[in-house]
C-alpha cells in the first residue's frame, strides 16, 4: 500500500539558515500523526514542504505516491492554516470559508451543485458550527475559527489533512470535538498530520509522534517519544513538567 | 424647470450622452474590482499602474496606435517591472510601486514635453469626458465589456485568492497566475478610466467604492452589488451637477464618490462612526443603570 506521505532526507534552506536537515517523515493511511518540536524546530516549514510551497534542497516529496502537484490537483490536500496566517475581517461567511473547500469538485466558474452544498452542510454539522454559519468569520471564538477551517477540509473529503497547530488558543471542548473528529478521519481511512504543543493530549489523538528539530529526532509511539529522555532532546528539558509534579 | 427637464437637458447633446455612458462604465468596473483591491491591500497598485499607463498613452499618439494599446502595455509593464523589483531585491512592495510608476510618470511628462503635437497634457491628466469620440466610446465599451466578464466569471477565485491564498495553492490552483491575471485586468480597468477621470483621479475611483461598499456589509457577494451600484449612482450625479456648475466633470464625479463614502462612513449602520458612539452612549447608560 502506498504511504499517504512519503518525504525522504529533505533539506530546506531559507537564505543561509537551515531550517530542515535531511528529515525523513512517512505517513500511513488511517493514522493520525503528531508533529511535536521546538518553536522554530521546523514544524510550518515541513508543512509547507509537504505542500510544496516550499522546494527542498535535496531529497523527495511524495503525496499518495505521486508529487505533491499531482496531489493537490486531485484534492488530496487539506490544509488548516495558523491563526496569523487569516485576515479576520474578510467578508465571507463560515458558511462560505467552508463551500471553499468544495472549489475542486465545482467548474470553471465555481459554481456550487446540490451535493456541493449537502457536503457543505455537513461538514458544518460535524464541527458543531451549523448554528453559527451564517456569521463572518472573525466572530467565531478562536475554536470555533478553527473548527470552521477543519468542517473545510471535511467537506473538501480531502484524505490527508495538514493542521498547522489548530489547539493554540483553543478551549477543552473544542479541542475535543476537533480531536474526535480528527480520529473519525482517519478510521476511514484518511491520514492526519497536526503540529501541538498539548503533549499531555497526544496520546489520545495521535497514532504516531514525530520529533523534530530541524532533524526528525524520532518517529514512532507517542507514549515513548514523550519519554521525558527523549523530550529532553528535542526541548533540552522535560516541557510535561513531571518532574516537579510528581 | 421641473426635474424631469433637468435630467433630459443634457441628454439632448451628445457630448453629454457619451460622457455619462463612458462614466457610468468606467465607475462600474473599477467599482467592482476595487472590492479585491481593497481587501487584499493593492490600493497603492492601483494608483500605480493609473500613473504608469501615461507614456503609453502618449507613444501610442506619436505612432497613431489606439491610445488603449499603448496604455494596456504600459500597465503590464508597470505590473511585471514591480514584481520584478519585489522578488529580486530586498526591496518591499510599496518601494518597488513608488520607483516604478514615478519613474514610468516621468517618462510620459518628458515624452509629452518633447513631442511636437496637439496633445493635451490636461485631458490625459484630468480626464476629458466631454471630448468623447464615438471611437474612444467603443475602446471603453470593449475594453470594458471583456475586463468586466472576466472579473464576474471568476470571482470565486479572485475572492479565495484575496482570502486564503494558501488553500487555493493546496487545491492545485495557482495562485501567482490567479494575482497576475488580476493585475491584468487592474491594468485594463485603468485604461477604461482613463477616458473618463484622468491619470490622477482613476486610483480613486478603483478604492472609493470598494471602501464604501465594505463598511456597509460583512458579505462579499453584497459588495459587488453595492459597489458598483454606488460608483454609477456617483457618477452621474457628477455629470449632471459639472454640467450645471461648469465644473470639471471628472473632478466631480470623484467628489461625488468621496462625499458618498463620508456619508457611510458616519452613518453606516454597522460600521458607522455615528452608530459607534451611540452604541457605546447606550453601553455606558446601561451601565449605570445596571450599577
Ligand atoms: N520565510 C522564512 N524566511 C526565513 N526564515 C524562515 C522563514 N520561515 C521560517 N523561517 C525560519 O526557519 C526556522 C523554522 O521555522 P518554522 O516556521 O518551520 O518553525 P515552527 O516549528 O513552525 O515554529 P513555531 O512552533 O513557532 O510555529 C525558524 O528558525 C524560522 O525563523
Ligand atoms: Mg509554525
Amino acid at each position: 500500500m502506498t504511504l499517504a506521505i512519503d518525504v525522504a532526507n529533505a533539506t530546506v534552506h531559507y537564505g543561509s539558515l537551515l531550517a530542515l536537515d535531511k528529515a525523513s517523515i512517512q505517513l500511513e493511511r488511517g493514522s493520525v500523526c503528531g508533529l511535536v518540536g521546538m518553536n522554530g524546530s521546523g514544524k510550518s516549514t515541513l508543512f509547507k514542504t509537504i505542500m510544496g510551497l516550499v522546494k527542498p534542497d535535496t531529497g523527495s516529496v511524495l503525496v499518495n505516491g505521486t508529487n505533491p502537484l499531482q496531489a493537490r490537483k486531485s484534492g488530496a490536500i487539506g490544509y488548516v492554516p495558523q491563526n496569523e496566517a487569516v485576515d479576520w475581517d474578510f467578508p465571507i461567511s463560515v458558511r462560505e470559508v467552508v463551500m471553499t473547500g468544495r472549489y475542486g469538485h465545482m467548474g470553471f466558474t465555481r459554481r456550487p451543485r446540490k451535493a456541493d452544498h449537502e457536503a457543505v452542510e455537513q461538514a458544518l454539522a460535524r464541527v458543531e458550527l451549523t448554528e453559527q454559519a451564517s456569521r463572518q468569520i472573525g466572530q467565531l471564538s478562536g475554536g470555533q475559527k478553527k473548527r470552521a477551517f477543519v468542517a473545510r477540509c471535511i467537506a473538501q473529503e480531502a484524505n490527508i489533512m495538514l493542521l498547522d497547530e489548530p489547539f493554540a488558543g483553543v478551549d477543552k471542548r473544542s479541542e475535543a470535538t476537533i480531536t474526535k473528529l480528527l480520529r473519525e478521519v482517519a478510521d476511514q481511512g484518511g491520514s492526519v498530520l497536526i503540529s501541538t504543543h498539548d503533549l499531555h493530549a497526544l496520546p489520545n489523538l495521535a497514532d504516531q509522534a514525530i520529533l523534530l528539530m530541524r532533524k526528525v529526532l524520532m518517529q514512532g509511539d507517542p507514549q515513548l517519544v514523550l519519554q521525558p529522555e527523549n523530550l529532553a532532546m528535542a526541548f533540552g528539558l522535560d516541557p510535561m513538567n513531571r518532574g516537579e509534579d510528581a | 424647470m421641473n426635474l424631469f427637464e433637468l435630467l433630459a437637458e443634457p441628454l439632448g447633446y451628445t457630448f453629454m450622452v457619451r460622457a455619462l455612458a463612458v462614466t457610468v462604465i468606467a465607475a462600474i468596473l473599477c467599482a467592482v474590482l476595487s472590492c479585491w483591491l481593497v481587501l487584499i491591500g493593492w490600493s497603492l497598485m492601483g494608483d500605480a499602474v493609473s500613473h504608469a499607463v501615461l507614456p503609453g498613452v502618449v507613444l501610442a499618439y506619436i505612432v497613431g496606435a489606439p491610445f488603449a494599446l499603448g496604455a494596456l502595455v504600459f500597465g503590464f509593464l508597470a505590473v511585471a517591472l514591480i514584481g520584478g523589483v519585489r522578488d529580486t531585491s530586498r526591496l518591499k512592495e510599496d518601494a518597488a510601486i513608488g520607483i516604478v510608476f514615478t519613474t514610468l510618470f516621468s517618462f510620459g511628462l518628458v515624452l509629452i514635453s518633447v513631442t511636437p503635437s496637439h496633445l493635451d497634457l490636461n485631458h490625459i491628466i484630468f480626464g476629458n469626458l466631454l471630448g468623447v469620440s464615438a471611437a474612444d466610446l467603443w475602446q471603453v465599451i470593449i475594453l470594458g465589456a471583456v475586463t468586466f466578464l472576466i472579473l464576474i466569471l471568476k470571482r470565486k477565485d479572485f475572492t479565495l485568492y484575496a482570502f486564503d491564498s494558501t488553500h487555493a495553492h493546496a487545491l492545485g490552483m495557482n495562485p501567482r497566475m490567479i494575482g497576475a491575471v488580476l493585475l491584468g485586468l487592474l491594468a485594463m480597468t485603468s485604461v477604461v478610466a482613463l477616458q473618463a477621470v484622468g491619470v490622477i483621479l482613476v486610483v480613486a475611483m478603483l478604492i472609493i467604492p470598494g471602501a464604501s461598499a465594505y463598511l456597509l456589509t460583512n458579505s462579499f457577494g453584497k459588495m459587488l452589488v453595492i459597489s458598483p451600484a454606488l460608483a454609477a449612482l456617483a457618477g452621474i450625479i457628477g455629470v449632471y451637477v459639472s454640467y450645471y456648475l461648469d465644473a470639471s466633470t471628472g473632478g466631480m464625479v470623484v467628489l461625488s464618490q468621496g462625499a458618498i463614502f463620508v456619508l457611510i462612513y458616519l452613518f453606516s449602520p454597522r460600521q458607522g462612526l455615528v452608530a459607534h458612539r451611540f452604541a457605546v452612549r447606550r453601553r455606558r447608560k446601561n451601565l449605570q443603570h445596571a450599577g
